[in-house]
């Protein structure tokens, strides 16, 4: 699904050159459910928008379901990121001037479909997220928890293949966020690919594989599947 | 998707409503105050016939003596009695009609209206049929009329509402300057604008309200209006001269090919009169279109033009305005435009949705700019000028202030739209 060969992303200023990602592979198969990880500023989020095409690279090849995107023009890029990709952010990232019944129709907006088809995905999604009565209501109004939760299912409505999740729990309380991660861990159940950057471990552990960034590198890449880690032992071995 | 953007426009403007309002202004005064300039020139430069200007054509000869005679003059802007006589005779044009304003006082049969002096207009019959004056009752007097002194008359609507109260005044008796006049025709509405058959009674003065046989006015000796050049021996006391010019000669000529042959005509009419000694100078003529006529008389008032590059530049800088407060607005927005991005908005889509949105406040703007410029006609009508009383914005212009408000907003627009569509999307996505 993923698919990133000897990837760079260099950032350049007249007097220094920054890498944020170095000779960086990874692999992401269909249907799988990675947690990368690692410390502040080691490359993830540029990871995220790399993956995500919201950012060019520098050197390498990156391979989004079998097609290579180095070459694609900003059209090709935008019609791929509505149709495979969905984003949920640390920030939630709603458009505050419109509802939530607004927010989870932008994908849909640009995709050009239908007002009927809209709606009945609109009300399917929020259904999903248990937020079927606050449609009408502004961002400003929900919990930070039921902002995430319209985020997800904005992310829903578009049906992708392909889920980018920049710290999804990292402005939720433990509560709110153990219902994010099941809404998320749902997705995945129906078959979607997720890659979540995250420095919570208990939500790490929860992931099949785990990639670790350190300095722009993957560094530690398990090739084993975790489907029953268990939470607990994971933060302890990181402690 | 423009429907789409529109909405967003709209929510976008409620957002921050002084900023909206600021651009708003902005677009409204430059609009109001070019509008009303661009009205006022529209409205003094127009084609007062436009569905016959293509064929009239205002012949000018040159009969002077030699006197301040120099390379490349200008004939005179008149013909004299005896050139607009002899080129009526002659009759080369399809239609052709001799000339001159003038003055009547009207004696009117009902007692409750005072004698009152009113601008006339002596002329042969072909002024009605090649001008497209129209009748809302009778005719025009017939060719003969034209030859033989009768005393005929044909009002103006104004003369007939105020004489008759609008009724049917034909075959009623009217008695101006101690004769009486048979009413043969009433006009219904008319006023060329501008005044283009006689500039020298005005460029943007009423019509006139009575109409005369042209020869019948002369011999009566009705007094004249309008200005005379003499040279030589010629005095204002005897005009039917070769040697004053102080009459309006036109002709319609239905095909360029005929307006050729009629400018030969008018060379060889001068060398004629050359050969003959009437003229001293050699044939010096010109025959212009109306719209050409009016360009060479330079109608509209020059100050007409300042106002307007003076109102356009300041629309120019009310845009520069517009584009700072744009370029603020849309950049503050960077996280919302970065989230549409990643949610599948193209460069081009963002890029489309802010014109959208500054075509919508170009929109209002203009709104704003039609009641500012409707307020500024009103003061130009409050004006002491004999064009004031014209200047009212019609359909076309009311069309054209949309026009120009949505269009100029939109190139205002242009900056800003694109440096937020330019923005990477990952930056704003953090700072979102």
């Amino acid at each position: 699904m993923l698919k990133m060969n000897h990837l760079s992303k260099v950032y350049r200023t007249e007097v220094v050159e920054t890498y944020a990602l170095r000779d960086f592979n990874i692999d992401v198969k269909e249907g799988e459910f990675v947690a990368v990880t690692g410390p502040s500023g080691s490359g993830k989020t540029t990871f995220l928008t790399i993956a995500g095409l919201l950012e060019t690279f520098s050197g390498g090849e990156y391979h989004l379901d079998g097609i290579e995107v180095s070459q694609l023009n900003d059209n090709a890029r935008s019609k791929i990121r509505n149709e495979k990709i969905g984003f949920i952010f640390q920030a939630f990232n709603l458009i505050p001037d419109l509802n939530v019944y607004d927010n989870i129709e932008v994908p849909l907006r640009y995709r050009g479909m239908k007002g009927a088809e809209r709606k009945q995905r609109i009300m399917d999604s929020l259904e999903r997220v248990g937020l079927s009565s606050r449609a009408k209501h502004y961002p400003a109004e929900l919990s930070g928890g039921q902002q995430q939760r319209v985020a997800i299912a904005r992310a829903l409505a578009g049906s992708p293949r392909l889920l980018l999740a920049d710290e999804p729990t990292g402005n939720l309380d433990t509560q709110m966020a153990r219902g994010v991660l099941e809404l998320i861990e749902d997705i995945h159940r129906d078959g979607a690919t997720i890659v979540m950057v995250t420095h919570d471990p208990e939500l790490a552990a929860r992931a099949q594989r785990n990639v670790h960034i350190i300095d722009g590198q993957v560094v530690d890449l398990s090739e084993e599947p975790r489907f029953h880690s268990h939470p607990e032992e994971t933060t302890q071995s990181q402690r | 998707m423009f429907g789409y953007y529109f909405e967003l426009a709209l929510c976008s403007l409620k957002r921050n409503k002084v900023l909206t309002a600021l651009m708003v202004l902005a677009i409204a005064l430059g609009i109001g105050a070019s509008m009303t300039t661009l009205t006022v020139l529209h409205v003094l430069s127009g084609d007062p016939l436009p569905d016959k200007s293509a064929k009239l054509y205002y012949p000018q000869l040159d009969p002077r003596d030699l006197s301040g005679m120099h390379p490349g003059a200008e004939p005179p802007n008149q013909v004299s009695w005896m050139d607009g006589m002899n080129l009526l005779k002659a009759g080369r044009a399809d239609r052709q009609a001799l000339m001159t304003g003038g003055a009547v006082a009207i004696q009117p049969a009902e007692s409750a209206i005072d004698p009152f002096f009113e601008d006339a207009r002596f002329t042969t019959r072909d002024f009605f049929s090649m001008f497209d004056v129209p009748f809302q009752y009778g005719h025009a007097w017939g060719k003969a009329e034209d030859d033989n002194d009768a005393r005929l008359v044909v009002l103006s609507q104004r003369i007939n509402d105020k004489l008759f109260g609008g009724v049917d005044s034909t075959g009623k008796t009217l008695r101006m300057g101690g004769k009486d006049f048979r009413i043969v025709g009433v006009l219904d509405s008319w006023r060329p604008t501008p005044h283009f058959y006689d500039l020298t009674t005005g460029n943007y003065s009423e019509s006139e309200g009575v109409y005369l046989p042209l020869l019948t006015a002369i011999d009566l000796k009705f007094p004249f209006n309008g200005s005379r050049d003499c040279w030589g021996n010629g005095t204002n006391a005897d005009m039917k001269t070769g040697l004053c010019t102080w009459m309006q000669f036109w002709v319609q000529l239905d095909t360029p090919a005929k307006a050729s042959a009629y400018k030969q005509f008018l060379i060889n009419y001068s060398s004629q009169q050359k050969s003959l000694g009437v003229y001293q100078r050699e044939p010096n003529v010109r025959l212009r279109g109306l719209m050409q006529w009016l360009d060479y008389s330079k109608v509209v008032p020059s100050d007409v033009h300042l106002q307007l590059w003076l109102a356009l530049g300041f629309l120019v800088v009310c845009l520069v305005n517009t584009v700072g407060l744009m370029l603020a607005k849309f950049l503050r927005r960077s996280g919302e435009l970065g989230v549409r991005r990643a949610l599948g908005a193209s460069r081009g889509s963002v890029f489309a949705q802010l014109l959208v949105e500054a075509g919508t406040v170009g929109l209002v703007g203009g709104i704003g700019g039609l009641l500012l410029a409707v307020l500024g006609l009103w003061f130009v009508r409050m004006q002491p000028s004999d064009y004031a009383a014209l200047a009212h914005l019609d359909l076309p212009m009311l069309a054209a202030t949309f026009f120009l408000a949505v269009s100029a907003t939109l190139v205002a627009g242009l900056l800003p739209a694109w440096r937020a569509c330019v923005l990477a999307p990952a930056p704003q996505l953090k700072a979102a």
